[in-house]
């Protein structure tokens, strides 16, 4: 089946018509800067009647979440779009949804943690909730925002997996861009995404459940570990839903990462969301020069793909790691995650960090290309650059 | 008025809240849960804010409950139930449901008062169907009474203890009913555990008007309030007889008062036993005690007045 409209769309639009197109039961979210603009435009949808959608126009990120806890477990499709402060607040219940094994899915319009107040694009937010036990997705445009945010209705719903999924797309630099888009007929995202039909849904008056108990030490290890399971069994699902969104839509997903001329690179970057284009370009312009370099971007970062990075990065001679957020007082989170994944190899590639685009600062072709001729230098010092920063 | 006959049959059908929960002796709690339940004629789904009612009914694998029944955090009981309430007015609308269910929230003082209040006023602001109990024993019981601006002025806590230079508690506490009727919701109720048929009364007319209801019962607490369990009706009672809580509602805007004294008794009488308050029994503190005195009558000629 083919994409019937090629249209160019701001990240905003796309998210909400994919959205639309999966009409949840219900939507509860608060505005924020650079979110808002997604509920908008789906507000819009249903005030024209394009979508049969609750929306709960809550007083705050943390009713948005508590309230689609609520509906999530009464057994509706549930959605949620938020950013920055709005993601931090609504963090407690975060937490409470993934344990709750609610299938939510949540936009993160990427935006920079306060403070000092900021609403430009940093993936602080995001890695904030990475321990919170829901699934992380990345997006590099707009056309992977809304191919995820479909692909994440499935994935979360998926039997054996139950777990929130957030879709990231950087705030502004996706969001507010206008790009050439093309987005799936209503009817095929209708027959993919299928119907919800929840295990044990609290409106079952019938069969009474009681639903977030408490937990001595006698049992919550193991419900913890209930959810370690399910984040164990989402690798396998995700590429299970690939194919499937595959056949739907001709596109070409075929793993939990992407690599870009990276087989036989000596040097390559990771680097998660927009940057990863940019990233593209210069990597074509090196290798017009012969320089054999690469790009690796996870689509997934949680649950991490360690395994599969590991082989795709073991050979290289050295990468840069470009992360987008700050751990204060230890590495950047991407950093830590591939230098974990490399831990035990014998021979293994020299590994750099870099810090970037902090508060939405540009990051520019000529850095990355820096960043390679760095990763060629052989006595380069171990320590942690930060990229386009006055020092 | 339900008569007593109505309310011992409604514990002969099945019950929607069941004994075996940890709950302690004298608590009124679970006499509030029952009565305000067993006025439900149809399915319920209720949430609960965390607290002594959640942690005492529903240590895993045990449940107390035999309605659908989620606990989600502290400060959301009302944002909970108003997405399970969303979520059933979507699902039905498509079809996907038939059945008419009624939604309630339970949750203390703390969970209402303090940390639940942002989240109960927008979920009444918008209208949900819903009744919401707060069930106010005027502290922090679960975590070890610390004070809440429930706690009445003059009430020793663990975190506003009665010393060597204060007598506890020095502030009025906050007329929450109030704050909810001025969101001009279709029902308010103020109601306690000593008054079982006006509660179920009023129970029944919360939940059954559309859109929010809300319900403010006095129950009691043996530990916090440091009364003998078995007085805890009788302690209650006192409350309502001294009008320190009043009883009434607010019925489509207008006030009720649904339970009058025959004699209005001096607040010492529902002050004094109560070791919460011994310090106001010392030398020196009598003139709290007119302060309190004097807050009651005010409060009181002010509810009377919204009557007429």
């Amino acid at each position: 089946m083919s994409k019937d409209n090629k249209d160019v769309l701001t990240g905003h639009q796309v998210v909400a018509n994919a959205m639309r197109q999966v009409d949840p039961d219900v939507v509860a979210a608060y505005p924020i800067t650079p979110q808002s603009e997604i509920v908008e435009y789906f507000s819009q949808y249903v005030a024209d009647g394009k979508v049969d959608s609750e929306v709960i126009t809550v007083e705050s990120e943390h009713s948005a979440m508590s309230a689609c806890v609520g509906s999530a477990a009464a057994g509706a499709r549930t959605m949620t779009a938020t950013a920055s402060q709005g993601l931090a607040l609504m963090m407690e219940i975060v937490y409470i949804a993934a344990s709750m094994r609610t299938p939510i899915v949540m936009t993160v319009a990427n935006r920079a943690l306060s403070g000092p107040i900021n609403i430009h694009c940093d993936h602080s937010d995001s890695m904030a909730a990475r321990d919170s036990g829901v699934i992380q997705l990345y997006g590099e445009d707009a056309q992977e925002a809304y191919e995820f945010t479909l692909m994440a209705q499935r994935l979360a719903e998926s039997e054996d997996v139950l777990l929130p999924v957030m879709v990231t797309l950087d705030g502004f630099t996706l969001t507010h861009t206008a790009q050439v888009a093309e987005l799936l007929p209503d009817e095929a995202v209708s027959e993919f995404v299928g119907e919800y039909d929840a295990r044990y849904p609290l409106l079952d008056v019938e069969n009474p459940t009681t639903q977030g108990p408490f937990d001595m030490p006698d049992y919550y290890f193991e419900h913890k570990l209930q959810q370690v399971e399910a984040m164990e069994n989402v690798p396998a699902r995700f590429l299970q839903v690939q194919e499937e969104f595959n056949d739907l839509s001709g596109s070409n997903y075929d793993g939990l990462f992407e690599t870009y001329k990276l087989d036989d690179a000596d040097y390559a970057v990771v680097v998660l969301g927009s940057t990863a284009g940019t990233a593209k370009v210069v990597v074509d312009e090196l290798r017009e020069k012969g320089k054999k370099v690469g790009l690796l971007k996870p689509w997934l970062f949680r649950p991490f793909p360690g395994e599969g990075i590991k082989d795709a990065l073991v050979d290289k001679e050295a990468v840069g790691i470009l992360d987008r957020s700050l751990s204060f007082g230890s590495s950047g989170p991407l950093y830590l995650e591939i230098s974990s994944a490399l831990a035990e190899e014998d021979r293994k590639p020299r590994l750099y960090n870099y810090t970037y685009g902090l508060g939405g600062r540009d990051i520019k072709e000529d850095q990355i290309a820096d960043v390679f001729e760095d990763l060629a230098n052989p006595d380069l010092e171990d320590k942690m650059r930060y990229i386009g920063a006055r020092q | 008025m339900a008569s007593l006959e109505t309310l011992a049959k409604r514990e002969e059908k099945k019950r929607k809240f069941e004994s075996g929960h940890s709950l302690c002796a004298g608590c009124g709690l679970p006499i509030a849960v029952r009565t305000i339940l067993n006025s439900i004629d149809g399915p319920v789904v209720a949430s609960n804010a965390t607290g002594c009612l959640e942690v005492a009914t529903t240590r895993f694998p045990t449940s107390a409950w035999n309605i659908n029944w989620i606990h989600n955090a502290f400060e959301n009981a009302a944002a909970t139930i108003s997405g399970v309430e969303s979520a059933y007015r979507s699902m039905k609308s498509k079809g996907k449901i038939d059945e008419d269910i009624d939604f309630i929230a339970f949750a203390g003082d703390g969970g209402t008062y303090d940390i639940g209040l942002q989240s109960l006023s927008g979920a009444l602001e918008r209208g949900h169907d819903f009744t919401y109990v707060t069930l106010d024993n005027g502290a922090y019981m679960n975590t070890g009474i610390q004070r809440s601006s429930a706690t009445p002025k003059g009430a020793s806590t663990t975190t506003a203890p009665a010393g060597e230079e204060k007598y506890g508690k020095q502030e009025k506490r906050k007329n929450l009913t109030e704050i909810v009727a001025a969101h001009e919701i279709p029902y308010v109720g103020q109601a306690s555990i000593s008054h079982l048929q006006d509660l179920a009364d009023k129970s029944e007319k919360a939940i059954n008007k559309d859109g929010p209801a809300f319900l403010n019962v006095l129950s009691t607490c043996q530990l916090g309030w440091r009364i003998p369990p078995k007085d805890a009706v009788k302690v209650a009672r006192k409350g309502v007889d001294t009008c320190f809580w009043p009883l009434y509602e607010v019925d489509e805007g207008e006030y009720n008062i649904t339970y009058e004294p025959k004699e209005k008794l001096p607040v010492e009488e529902w002050l004094e036993p109560q070791k919460r308050f011994a310090a106001l029994f010392k030398t020196g503190n009598e003139e709290v005690i007119d302060e309190i005195q004097e807050d009651v009558d005010k409060d009181w000629e002010k509810l009377q007045a919204k009557v007429s």
